[in-house]
């Protein structure tokens, strides 16, 4: 147990040493040195450059210097705190990326959860109640929600909010707690806000997670144990809850660490049209701006963040289901 | 043909058919003939891709066409009946006056009675070619000028929206097409290897694909796309985007494939071919693929509305295709904003064709699931 923790960690470093490579070639890739990006930045904003600032720039980032010494030090900032500039907000990435960070995470996770509360049940309502006519009905409902794009549904419901309701969704905070400390109001504030980008971004999640549950809990009913807990006279619900789904809820956790990068790739795009205060916008601004090195550094937080939840996903998974070996 | 007849000879001399008779072929076309949400799917999949080749013939204007008098119009219905209440065979709409709001500072269309411009099919309209080498000029409806029909709107620029809706209809639905065969050419090589050869190899090419899924794609997609040169032809961004989607994709394909290569590996047949001495490479194109390829064009089918859907996103966010160019998920770009929604909702029409594109690809890719599976009923 100790070894295969020990092992999964230090698989779990060799990886992220590989997200930080694609971060860096990332912020690599478009034509042009970060320079003649910073040049061009500072003279559209009127500010005329000198040649003692971009030498310093050179310097801070050894732009002169070979590949893997630019590498290094980018990547060395990281362990220091120190994750570079954003040319658009001319400030420190790190004083932009925490607070976003952190609402995408809550964001996610609350989507996660609410998600399973939502396919659990239905998955295993549609597989004891198979081809009857409530079973085909969430098979649709399923089917629809996988085939609208998150990013539309979110417009969907800014445009039924604006007219029914008569009221913006866009954004987590009413105005007046935006910029508030934290405390408990502006957490309530909070959560009367997160249940549209939840909703939202967690429709094509739920509908693939109970077409999931619901194939699997078929294929665990099938199993002779199930027969002869029935045999012996188990009412029904106490065969259906307690033998059969635990058994059939183990592959999802196993998917715990694919499904929340969906979950993440979904949110970015929804809380960019809800224009959520959270890493969407700021990222993909970044993007269209070609400011590379706060978008890079985005990634490589965001990818960092799942490789750190699979580690831990891949703990529960052993802590939940004893069957599983670990080599 | 000599199978084919010796089966048929099977049938006719049987009164009973046996199953032994057909071919996997056509059983799984039977099967696949038996769900009614497939064949629906197949139909309007059909029809939207029938459409998007004759985007030119459909448009009655070219999709490029700038009308800076005809912005914003509403979707304009063919009228049948006139303000006289007099029925007209022949549909016509009304010439349209634009005045300029002075309150919202927006164009109101009002209808001139008295211009009625009845509707023509088959006219002569801009030049254009057929399958992009047969010259050709007739459109499939138009009006006579100065009188102009926008059956689906317009927007900004006062685009025609049928024009931009069947020729973005070009880009999303072949985008997913060519992203899907890279996805298959990667997605099965390194997952035939991986199963095949086993060992280091295989260790390595999953810890790949472990490290690919463990990225949120779009983020990743978006980082790519943004990262293209500005300066790329429409042609080569097209590609470009296609790589980028498919080097995600190919993940899920090549997982599945190494399963089946693994348990291919130790059927008997296998150890046959092996012990009669043939070669890694005929054993793997020869019996391994194509026992595998039903699954793989399953798999691959189930693939492609994700990527009409990522396209979509990308040209959303304004990474993905760029003007001239038009996809659907470039024309909900004009739609991000929610007052514009409100004032103008016909913008979200292309939203429809995304929806029924995704939708009928999962229909007929779960159609073809169920009829390659030798074990569904």
């Amino acid at each position: 147990m100790q070894r295969f923790i020990i092992s999964r960690f230090l698989y779990m470093l060799v990886t992220m040493f590989f997200v930080s490579i694609v971060g860096f070639v990332i912020i690599n890739l478009p034509p042009g040195t970060y320079m003649d990006v910073y040049r061009a930045q500072l003279e559209a904003q009127g500010t005329r450059t000198t040649e003692r600032q971009l030498e310093a720039i050179v310097r801070q980032y050894g732009l002169d210097q070979p590949v893997y010494v630019q590498y290094w030090k980018w990547v060395s900032g990281f362990v220091r705190g120190d994750f570079g500039r954003s040319f658009a907000y001319n400030k420190d990435v790190s004083e932009l990326v925490w607070e976003r960070l952190t609402l995408t995470m809550v964001i996610s996770i609350s989507t996660l959860l609410v998600t399973w509360l939502i396919a659990i049940p239905i998955g295993v309502y549609s597989a004891t109640h198979q081809y009857q006519a409530s079973d085909h009905f969430f098979t649709t409902i399923g089917m629809v929600g996988l085939s609208i794009p998150n990013f539309l549904l979110a417009l969907i419901f800014m445009v039924i909010a604006a007219m029914v309701f008569d009221q913006s969704v866009g954004g987590l905070f009413s105005p007046e707690y935006e910029d508030a400390p934290w405390d408990v109001a502006k957490l309530w504030d909070l959560l009367k806000h997160l249940w549209i980008p939840v909703l939202v971004v967690g429709t094509s999640g739920t509908a693939g997670l109970i077409r999931m549950m619901r194939g699997n809990l078929l294929d665990v009913l099938k199993i002779a144990y199930i027969t002869s807990a029935r045999a012996k006279g188990l009412p029904e619900r106490r065969v259906i809850l307690v033998h059969a789904v635990r058994n059939a809820i183990h592959p999802l956790v196993m998917i715990l660490g694919t499904s929340l990068p969906q979950i993440i790739s979904g949110a970015t795009i929804v809380s960019m049209v809800l224009s959520l205060p959270t890493t969407g916008p700021l990222y993909f601004n970044a993007l269209l701006q070609q400011d590379m090195y706060l978008a890079g550094t985005f990634l490589v937080f965001l990818a960092g963040l799942l490789v750190i939840g699979n580690f831990l996903a891949d703990i529960l998974l052993i802590w939940v289901d004893p069957r599983i070996r670990y080599t | 043909m000599a199978t084919s007849a010796t089966s048929v000879d099977i049938l006719s001399s049987d009164e009973t058919p046996q199953s032994a008779a057909i071919s996997p072929a056509r059983l799984i076309g039977r099967r696949f003939l038996r769900n009614r949400l497939a064949i629906g799917g197949s139909v309007v999949l059909f029809l939207l891709y029938m459409s998007a080749l004759f985007a030119d013939f459909i448009a009655p204007i070219p999709y490029t066409d700038v009308h800076e008098d005809y912005v914003f119009v509403p979707p304009q219905l063919p009228r049948f009946r006139d303000e006289h209440g007099t029925f007209h065979l022949r549909p016509f709409v009304y010439g349209l006056e634009s005045e300029l709001d002075m309150d919202t500072f927006r164009f109101v269309y009002e209808e001139i009675k008295d211009a009625k411009y009845p509707i023509k099919f088959f006219v002569k309209g801009y030049e254009y070619k057929l399958f992009g080498l047969i010259p050709f000029d007739r459109h499939l409806y138009g009006v006579d000028e100065p009188g102009v029909f926008y059956l689906l709107g317009s927007d900004d620029l006062g685009h025609d929206m049928v024009a931009r809706v069947f020729m973005g209809a070009r880009i999303s639905l072949t985008i997913g097409l060519v992203g899907v065969i890279l996805t298959i050419i990667f997605g099965a090589t390194l997952g035939t290897i991986s199963g095949f050869y086993g060992g280091g190899l295989d260790t390595l090419i999953q810890r790949v694909i472990e490290f690919l899924m463990s990225f949120p794609a779009i983020p990743l997609w978006a980082a790519l796309a943004a990262a293209m040169p500005a300066n790329w032809s429409p042609l080569q961004r097209f590609f470009a985007i296609s790589v980028i989607l498919s080097l995600v994709e190919w993940t899920g394909l090549a997982r599945q494939v190494r399963a089946k290569v693994l348990s291919y590996r130790e059927m008997e047949y296998t150890l046959a071919a092996r012990a009669a001495g043939t070669s890694d490479s005929r054993i793997i194109f020869r019996h391994m693929l194509p026992n595998a390829f039903s699954h793989i064009i399953v798999v691959a089918t189930l693939a492609i509305p994700g990527m009409i859907l990522a396209e979509t996103a990308l040209s959303f966010l304004g990474l993905g295709i760029q003007p001239p160019q038009t996809s659907w998920g470039a024309l909900l770009k004009q739609a991000q904003n929610v007052s514009v929604l409100l004032q103008q909702p016909w913008l979200l029409i292309p939203a429809f064709f995304v929806i029924a594109a995704v939708l009928t690809f999962n229909f007929v890719g779960d159609g073809l699931r169920d009829a390659v599976d030798p074990y569904s009923l």
